[in-house]
């Protein structure tokens, strides 16, 4: 029902742009000068075609549910039923009218859904009427007011505007969002879990909190030296460290290979084939890291005499590394493409062969650039979960032998919301407390390298 | 005394012929200009002569050049050496962005020039006088290049090229993006740095040309219509098209 209204609504707001482009046409055909083009008058009565149903669609939307539900509720008031019976009376009664009600039929739940059916296509046909009348005014209006010298173009042009504006603020409530809803549980955990514990705790092992049993009383000395998150901040920070060393030679001399050495045909092939790697998903890293690397170096070092867990960080970290190249690589080309061909020259005339060139001239102008795209891979590597997963086990040691095992903050939330989690216990809060120090680490990390990354651009602009 | 002789050179750019056939000599310690309206191959001509357009992979030059009676066209010319000799200075000032001191010593560091730091020091010194910047820059040698205005930066340029003492340096439109003032400068240091360098200038301005110049060169269409001395060309052309060109007729 909704749909064939909307689709309506939508063949109305075309109608209504046909008819203004048709009024300007025959306005220009009196040889009136027009204030803007005649597409515009079909834009402006669209415009006032879409804001009424915009309008209804979404007060509807926000009171029909609750005024609905007053209307069938009212006739229990006065009975002496609690908030919470008469929430379960509209549920039942819902359930009851879409015909998945289960349990025993009351004449009174009975008479109620009738009641909320009734209502409901009461709410819904007044909406039809009203959105449609609302339509056909305010485009009747509009039509009428239009003529060879109103203003059509400054309000199509802030209607756009508005739009765009409604569109990137959705994008900044929803992060601002999820922040708030880290910090709500973060400080709900801080609570209960000193924040000194939490950020100098050597022992992780939130498995512990899982012996609880949730009638019991909260008792917070239970949970000392269940969530000290030394282990795994080391474990983050260790492995990146080891994906980093991976990442930034291999990706930075394939990034200078590609900008300065490779032909015009081999850079042509060879850069979308790098970054194909960046389109490898993680999952498929995670497994190659699980069942390749992993096992390959636990054989490589028993055969050396070392003795090397099948999930050390050294596979996890190896492997995050490859994954990481592309964005280095294809960055710091991008970086060193745009040091201006003025600066080579200058060198080139010097007498400087094309490596001085590029150690004195290109890899100096370029090196914010570079820094920049290296600050983002290291966000990545931090916030990188799948591949740590599966690769580099669960246990929280802490070590800096990268033939271990260690654990990271992301694989640590997934162990913690894995399987039944309740609400408000210290457990699940946890995994909020650390995705918060997550987020804060990787924004850090962000602004600093767009900061150097635009710092590099003001430079050349 | 003839310093550079150009014989029969050809460029091409892939399949397009960029130059027919030049052929030129070149004075020692005088200023040579290169004259013609825009796309007639003087730029790339002046390129030639310190093999700058071996950095276009599709461009290829034919013929022979001689410097000091040695044919830099050659397989066995050392590029590097051919550079250290015959500096250039470009149409946009692009000073590396580095210090100024490591500006100037660029080229010397990469040649091996100066053996102690404070040999560095004085070669620094005197490049930036003989680029007339010394006075307006000692006091922040430590600062970025591209910190100057346009003309100083260009002067930079200049004191880098000079830097490491090449017996000739070639100009490309140096003062195409420059006031008139700071090109006046540039001018004065020109015909001061012709006691010691050969120097050839390519130039949109005829006034420019006529003031700096003791040899002019008149490119059209890739070819190299005349050459004669300055005040030849401009007071007495033989061939028609210089003389219209001169005159404002086209170009």
């Amino acid at each position: 029902m909704n749909l064939i209204l909307f689709t309506f609504i939508v063949l109305l707001g075309f109608t209504s742009y046909y008819f203004g482009r048709k009024k300007a046409y025959t306005i220009q055909s009196t040889k009136k000068r027009l204030t803007a083009l005649p597409q515009f008058y079909g834009y402006y009565l669209a415009i006032w075609c879409a804001i009424p149903a915009f309008i209804i669609f979404s007060l509807w939307a926000i009171f029909e549910p609750t005024i609905v539900k007053l209307l069938v509720l009212n006739d229990y008031s006065n009975q002496g039923y609690l908030d919470d019976e008469l929430n379960l009376i509209y549920e039942k009664t819902k359930a009851l009218s879409r015909g998945q009600f289960t349990g025993e039929i009351t004449p009174f739940i009975e008479a109620s859904a009738e009641k909320y059916l009734s209502l409901r296509s009461i709410a819904q046909s007044s909406k039809v009427v009203i959105v449609l009348s609302a339509i056909i005014a305010s485009v009747a209006y509009a039509y009428k007011r239009i003529s060879s010298n109103s203003r059509t173009r400054e309000p199509v042009e802030k209607f756009l505007n508005a739009v765009l504006f409604t569109a990137s603020l959705a994008a900044i409530l929803t992060t601002v969002g999820i922040v708030f809803s880290l910090i709500f549980q973060t400080i709900d955990f801080f609570k209960v879990i000193p924040l000194f514990d939490f950020v100098f705790g050597t022992h992780w092992y939130p498995a512990k909190a899982f012996v609880r049993d949730s009638s019991e009383a909260l008792d917070p000395t239970m949970y000392s030296d269940t969530f000290g998150a030394v282990p795994i901040f080391a474990g983050t920070f260790f492995i990146a460290f080891i994906a980093m060393c991976v990442a930034i030679p291999i990706g930075l001399m394939s990034g200078i290979y590609l900008a300065e050495y490779a032909s015009y045909k081999v850079r042509q092939y060879a850069k979308p084939l790098i970054e194909i790697l960046a389109g490898i998903p993680t999952v498929v890293y995670g497994f190659f890291a699980a069942l390749t690397v992993g096992p390959f170096l636990k054989e490589l070092g028993t055969s050396m005499g070392l003795e090397v867990s099948a999930e050390s960080a050294l596979a996890a970290g190896g492997v995050m590394g490859i994954m990481i190249i592309p964005f280095i690589s294809s960055l710091s080309d991008d970086v060193i493409t745009s040091v201006p061909q003025s600066l080579r020259d200058g060198s080139y005339a010097m007498g400087a062969t094309k490596s001085e060139t590029i150690k004195r001239v290109i890899f100096p102008a370029a090196l914010p650039g570079i820094v920049g795209s290296i600050l983002l891979g290291v966000s990545r590597a931090i916030g990188e979960t799948m591949i740590v997963v599966m690769a580099s086990g669960l246990a929280a040691n802490l070590t800096l032998n990268p033939l271990e095992s260690t654990s990271t903050i992301t694989a640590q939330i997934v162990v913690i919301l894995i399987g039944d989690q309740a609400f408000g216990d210290p457990k699940t809060q946890a995994a909020f407390a650390l995705g918060m120090s997550l987020f804060l680490v990787t924004l850090c990390l962000n602004i600093v390298a767009l900061r150097v990354v635009k710092k590099y651009r003001e430079k050349y602009e | 005394m003839i310093k550079i002789k150009a014989k029969d050179v050809d460029v091409f750019y892939g399949k397009k012929q960029a130059l027919f056939n030049i052929s030129l000599d070149i004075e020692e310690n005088q200023v040579t200009a290169l004259i013609g309206p825009s796309g007639c191959g003087k730029s790339t001509f002046l390129r030639c002569l310190n093999r700058m357009n071996d950095v276009i992979d599709i461009c290829s030059v034919k013929g022979e050049i001689l410097i000091n009676d040695f044919n830099i066209n050659d397989k066995g010319c050392d590029v590097v050496r051919l550079r250290e000799k015959i500096g250039m200075v470009f149409q946009k000032p692009n000073p590396f962005p580095k210090t100024l001191y490591e500006n100037v010593s660029y080229g010397p560091t990469i040649h091996g020039i100066a053996q102690s730091k404070q040999e560095m020091d004085e070669i620094v010194e005197t490049s930036l006088k003989k680029a007339a910047l010394w006075e307006e820059v000692k006091d922040r040698l430590h600062e970025p290049g591209t910190g100057l205005s346009g003309g100083q930066q260009q002067r930079l340029c200049i004191a880098r090229a000079i830097s490491v003492r090449p017996e000739v340096i070639l100009m490309d439109e140096p003062c195409s993006a420059l006031d008139p003032i700071a090109t006046a400068q540039i001018e004065e240091l020109i015909d001061e740095l012709k006691k010691e360098h050969t120097i050839i200038i390519v130039t949109h301005s005829m006034a420019q040309a006529a003031r700096v110049s003791q040899n002019t060169g008149f490119f059209h269409l890739g070819q190299l219509i005349e050459h004669g001395s300055t005040d030849k060309i401009f007071k007495n052309p033989d061939n028609k098209k210089t003389q219209d060109y001169i005159t404002g007729r086209f170009g």
